[in-house]
């Protein structure tokens, strides 16, 4: 995106203010303001149905908001006139359920976005491709299709098909809820090199030992609000909201 | 090859099987064109009705709702009436409508020819059913899938040329096949507006020579091998298209 005038990089990548959001009569969003600052990582934790999943899908735009205003890097997305291709090559997202391309293998998934939405040549987007399941340490599966990996494995491929757009946010949807325990450890070591390299991510999970190392700031969201939030130590030492209190003595 | 020929005239002349399109060469000179006529025929018909398959899927899926409400029109009528009274429409209500041109003998002829005429209704008659079997498909690629498509960028043509399509094909070959199996042998019904096909040649032979039996015996053969030409065809097809962990 070319960057929107006035939009420096000192100031938030994602301003969210006030975003309203309801599937039919279901309120989901009810007032959610916050910002994330460039190369910082971001958790959202909260018992489901709290709106997690649904404002990441609003900061891509894959869901239009109903009062409020979400930018980008400046940008507003909640416009009509929105390039939306300009926005989601900024911004990168991870899924719940991977959602690979099933007849593409790693490498044509990897491939795929670069060369068919940035036109970019053939030979560069391969070289690229490679290198990027290099660093989610997929050697050698190239060729794989997904029904051939493990959810673990599949999720990787999924965040380095993210990574070959090169966005400037990686936005991930409770990305191991659906793995076992010991493929992810593989996917959120994935992520925290990610975060080491500086990339701004926004996280929805149930990882809260995760959260804990790698966040650095936690919003525990509850019925479309977010409750409270923190940087991690003070966080899950100190939480004074009942409801916060109450979900973490659940799930830790 | 002429001893051969000599044989089957033997064969008629001994025990009275009368294969005279074989060992005749006018005979078997308009048999082969006749098959020729009806493999040309059958393929082309093939690749319009897929093609509109795909497009009519494609428009299916359109936000605008005139292009939709087109779609579900076209459908009803090819879908809803008998393809052989489709086939009369076309050949004699729209074929006279349609500008004549000049031949290179100075004799007006009309634009389209009936081996045209029966090209664009067998293929809009097919169609129609292709676009409910490429929705099918569509309908069972999971939109999970074609979200994060839409994350990655991809526009809503891309999508569907890239994802979409290639997953609903896969979905849908089996219903495509058999639906593609009966144009195949419907292209037999081109007898009717008088394209010189392969049954349109057969009766004809089989009014000259009376040789009826033996003609039906050929007729029957040849279709068999055509259309199991063609299921052996797509059956490649289909263990080409074969994802590994895919499906199966």
């Amino acid at each position: 995106m070319t960057v929107a005038a006035g939009w420096t990089p000192d100031q938030p990548i994602i301003r969210i203010v006030d975003v309203h959001k309801s599937f039919g009569t279901n309120a989901v969003l009810k007032g959610v303001t916050f910002d994330v600052a460039k190369g910082e990582v971001v958790c959202v934790i909260g018992p489901s149905g709290s709106g997690k999943s649904t404002l990441l899908r609003c900061i891509n735009a894959l869901v239009p908001i109903d009062k409020g205003s979400i930018k980008v890097e400046g940008r507003e997305v909640h416009d009509p006139a929105l390039d939306k291709l300009e926005l989601r090559k900024k911004v990168g997202m991870v899924f719940q359920s991977y959602n690979l391309f099933p007849h593409k293998t790693a490498l044509d998934n990897v491939m795929m976005a670069p060369l068919h939405v940035l036109k970019r040549g053939k030979d560069e987007v391969e070289a690229q491709a490679r290198q990027l399941i290099k660093k989610v340490r997929l050697e050698g599966k190239e060729a794989a299709y997904p029904g051939e990996l493990s959810g673990g494995q599949q999720q990787r491929v999924a965040i380095a098909r993210s990574l070959a757009m090169n966005p400037d946010i990686m936005l991930f949807d409770e990305v191991t809820a659906a793995l076992d325990p010991e493929t992810v450890k593989e996917v959120l070591l994935t992520i925290r090199e990610l975060a080491e390299d500086g990339m701004t991510c926004m996280l929805v999970t149930h990882e809260m030992g995760f959260a804990r190392e790698v966040g650095d700031h936690i919003y525990f969201t509850d019925r479309g609000v977010i409750v409270e939030h923190g940087p991690p130590e003070s966080f899950f030492k100190s939480a004074s909201d009942p409801r916060t209190r109450q979900f973490l003595s659940q799930i830790l | 090859m002429d001893s051969f020929w000599e044989l089957l005239r033997g064969l008629h002349d001994s025990y009275g099987i009368n294969l005279v399109h074989f060992y005749d060469g006018f005979e078997r000179g308009r048999l082969l064109r006749g098959m020729w006529t009806t493999v040309k025929l059958a393929v082309i018909c093939i690749v319009l009705s897929v093609v509109i398959g795909m497009i009519g899927a494609w428009l299916q899926g359109s936000r605008l709702k005139l292009l939709k409400a087109l779609v579900q029109g076209y459908i009803q009528f090819f879908r809803n009436t008998p393809p052989l009274v489709q086939m009369y429409f076309f050949y004699f209500a729209l074929g006279p409508q349609m500008p004549r041109i000049v031949n290179e003998h100075g004799i007006a002829q009309p634009m389209l020819g009936s081996f045209e005429w029966a090209v664009l209704s067998l293929s809009f008659f097919a169609g129609a059913f292709n676009v409910e079997i490429f929705r099918s498909g569509i309908e069972a690629v999971q939109k999970s899938t074609v979200e994060a498509a839409d994350s990655l960028g991809f526009n809503r043509l891309q999508i569907y040329w890239y994802v979409v399509l290639p997953l609903a094909i896969r979905f849908c070959l089996p219903a495509l096949n058999n639906n593609l199996v009966n144009l195949a042998k419907t292209t037999t019904q081109a007898y009717a507006i008088a394209v010189p096909e392969t049954l349109f040649v057969a009766s004809q032979i089989w009014s000259d020579r009376i040789n009826v039996f033996e003609m039906m015996i050929t007729l029957l053969t040849f279709y068999l091998l055509l259309v199991g030409m063609f299921v052996w065809i797509m059956a490649r097809v289909e263990r080409a298209l074969h994802v590994p962990g895919f499906g199966r």
